[in-house]
């Protein structure tokens, strides 16, 4: 298991899996990839750069933004492209993982674009499949969600120009998620001076220090003076219960509203991954205020996504 | 059947033997050290030169996986890996299908076992019915049926009365309660330790506080029952403490680290490899230098394979689903051998927690090469090197962090009860019998 889980040994891209050892030159060379395609219009037509691939959107959880988001990126760059929501076929007949994506390999798959519920199922399919074939890791578990994060890399960057002398800070339950390991990865590559944690002690993992981030627990502190707000989403089987004693407390204490935001610089701006719950992590009054870029967040991910599936083609 | 072990290295801590010198076998039993009995004339002469002559290996934990899940492996399949791995004398955990709870399904399992005629096989029995945590077994009648001590596997009792009840019970026989400490809830649908590989991977964590909260209860009740305890797989430095304490209080207790967690740490997982999906998790790099140490100190007095053969497939899927354990009947020499040069411990040193120590926790009479002992001895090439792969190990289960290593250390023939029951060197249909 030596060998580099996503990289020839080039060093070139072959799966996107995680942003953890990812190389700076290949976020910023998605980034500018990515940048682009927004300034090319490629969002009203196609280019050709996946013409005759196939696509498989292979989702074992439910997804819809991210799913759909990848079905436009695909089919603006001319892939054809297949959904499947595999909790419903096959996972539910007993067949395996591995199984599926054999079968699908066998139907001519070029790429396959993965969501799973457990941490490593991405990695475990991009050692499985034949060389050639690429792997996209649309959410694992707990642990990664590289295009989310560089989607959030590319929105920091055009709204704050360059990652230098940015203080972020990333709020909530930081321990469930893929999402916030992937933004910690991104950031700290990208050389962000200073990155901040904000949650209870219940939602903070263990040694996440190691990863370059400083810990808070109190909002008006982790969030003084920050550049970039990014909030997580709160899974609703988490708010009520040993990690935490309600969703009213949580907000009370950890929801970003605009008083809490106050304490932050002025041309701060106000990121989040989506779904949002309103009223649990984040105010509405913050949600779609003038700091408010979650918007913006969504359009960018597709141009993101575009770029990592043209990188992904072009070094097959 | 007189055997003549010609001119190997005898090693037998418990005689401070590590010389060159020939060992005498007959009617099972070693009959001369070094020293020729009167009138002696083998019928088989064994050449072991330049290979190490030593007591057989004794495994405080292998799975067979019998009865119940003998798609994973067979008493034969897995009794086969042990002798071809130098163990004579292995416990069998009681997790099995069902569970080792009854009188009768131990006395099967001997009887198994000994029709075989392999190694030789000591069922601890299961300390709670179905190891469910909630009734004691009839503990008297088991020991009666062959079980040595009384476990509840990889299953903790969460409920506290009915563990001081089960250890109150046991001491009143004097039997031994071999606990993994764990407790029941804090590594509640964990899967790696709380550090920073499962936090970087989004792993589901088990806290070392698992382990110690579990020490800290079971040698509270010790105190209180007067039970002797057998600590299995300690993971963690602090765990160890803990231990060191309870002995320097004299209390009875003893531990065991598996051999996985003298040489791996978290840091082995890698990108999710599932063969390092073990119970307990490899801990951190401080943790399992702690083991290593503990090892050479004594305070951990045995090393074990914890042998679990498991299904290949169970572990082609991702991390948290993957079944735990690894392979280690065939490891738990070279493993032990790697510890024990790296430690810069004599070859009697390196041995002791795999033979004599062992022995001495299951109260056998193994784990030496004494006059007048059984003659289970284990005749090995130390600097033999093997690389670890599906086709090099006999257990069917391969499943083995060290899968693609390099290893030292290879037994060519294992004797039990004076009889040579393998032999490595190719000619050995001639020379078996």
């Amino acid at each position: 298991m030596s060998a580099h889980p996503q990289l020839d040994s080039q060093g070139r891209l072959q799966h996107l899996l995680t942003i953890d050892g990812l190389p700076a030159s290949i976020i910023t060379q998605i980034l500018d990839t990515a940048q682009h395609f927004k300034e090319t219009g490629a969002d009203s037509k196609k280019l050709p750069l996946l013409a005759g691939k196939s696509v498989f959107n292979l989702f074992f959880e439910p997804s819809t933004r991210t799913r759909t988001t990848f079905e436009i990126a695909a089919k603006r760059l001319s892939a054809d492209v297949i959904n499947l929501n595999v909790a419903a076929s096959s996972q539910s007949k007993g067949e395996t993982l591995l199984d599926t994506v054999d079968n699908l390999s066998a139907m001519s798959a070029d790429m396959f674009v993965v969501r799973h519920a457990e941490s490593g199922a991405a990695h475990m399919i991009a050692r499985h499949v034949a060389a050639g074939i690429h792997v996209v890791n649309a959410g694992d578990g707990r642990h990664a969600h590289p295009t989310q994060a560089l989607l959030d890399m590319f929105t920091i960057r055009h709204f704050k120009g360059s990652f230098q002398n940015l203080r972020v800070a990333i709020i909530g339950d930081v321990l469930h998620s893929r999402v916030a390991r992937s933004q910690i990865h991104a950031l700290t590559t990208l050389k962000v001076p200073e990155v901040r944690v904000i949650a209870p002690k219940t939602l903070i993992p263990k040694d996440v220090e190691n990863m370059g981030v400083h810990v808070y627990h109190d909002m008006q502190k982790g969030l003084k003076d920050v550049d970039v707000v990014m909030a997580l989403r709160l899974q609703n089987e988490r708010m009520n219960g040993a990690l935490l004693p309600s969703r009213e407390e949580f907000f009370k204490y950890y929801g970003l509203t605009p008083e809490k935001l106050a304490v932050a610089r002025s041309d701060a701006i106000v990121m989040h991954p989506g779904p949002m719950n309103r009223g649990v992590e984040i105010d509405s009054a913050v949600a779609d205020g003038p700091q408010s870029v979650i918007l913006s967040q969504v359009t960018f991910g597709i141009f993101v996504r575009m770029a990592v599936m043209a990188i992904l083609a072009e070094n097959t | 059947m007189k055997i003549l072990i010609r001119g190997g290295r005898l090693v037998d801590a418990t005689q401070k033997l590590d010389k060159v010198g020939d060992l005498y076998v007959a009617a099972g039993r070693v009959v001369g050290v070094d020293r020729i009995p009167d009138g002696f004339s083998p019928n088989r002469t064994i050449d072991a030169q330049n290979l190490i002559v030593s007591a057989g290996l004794v495994d405080l934990s292998a799975r067979l996986r019998e009865p119940g899940y003998e798609y994973l492996a067979t008493l034969e399949s897995e009794m086969t890996a042990a002798v071809a791995g130098g163990v004579t004398s292995l416990a069998c955990p009681p997790d099995t299908d069902p569970a080792l709870d009854e009188p009768g399904l131990v006395e099967m399992l001997k009887y198994r076992a000994q029709g075989l005629n392999q190694c030789r096989v000591f069922p601890i029995g299961a300390l709670t019915t179905g190891l469910d945590g909630q009734r004691i077994t009839e503990m008297a009648e088991l020991r009666d049926a062959g079980c040595l001590g009384f476990s509840q596997a990889m299953r903790p009792i969460a409920d506290t009365q009915v563990l001081a009840r089960a250890l109150a019970y046991a001491a009143t026989f004097n039997f031994c309660v071999w606990l993994q400490p764990q407790d029941a809830y804090l590594g509640r649908g964990g899967f790696a330790h709380d550090g920073e590989v499962a936090t970087r991977l989004g792993l589901a964590a088990i806290p070392v506080t698992a382990e110690t909260v579990a020490i800290a209860t079971i040698i509270l009740l010790m105190r209180e029952t007067g039970a002797r305890v057998h600590f299995c797989r300690i993971s963690s430095a602090r765990g160890l403490d803990m231990i060191h304490q309870a002995r320097l209080e004299g209390l009875p207790v003893t531990c065991d680290v598996g051999v996985h967690h003298l040489h791996l740490s978290e840091m082995d997982m890698g990108w999710f490899d599932s063969n390092c999906h073990l119970s307990p998790p490899l801990r951190s790099i401080t943790d399992r230098d702690a083991l290593r140490a503990a090892a050479c100190s004594g305070l951990i007095d045995a090393i074990c394979s914890d042998h679990s053969p498991v299904d290949e497939d169970t572990k082609q899927v991702p991390f948290a689903e993957s079944s735990v354990g690894a392979t280690g009947l065939e490891l738990l020499l070279p493993l032990t051998l790697k510890w024990g040069k790296e430690r810069g411990l004599s070859l009697g040193e390196t041995l002791e927690p795999v033979t004599t120590k062992p022995a001495q926790i299951l109260g056998i009479a193994a784990g030496t090469l004494q006059e007048g002992t059984l003659a289970d001895i284990c005749i090995f090439d130390p600097n033999a090197e093997w690389k670890v792969e599906a086709s090099s190990i006999v257990s069917q289960g391969k499943n083995t962090p060290f899968l693609g290593y390099n290893l030292q250390g290879r037994v060519q023939l294992t004797l039990v009860g004076g009889q040579v029951i393998f032999d490595r060197s190719p000619k050995s249909n001639k020379n078996a019998q």
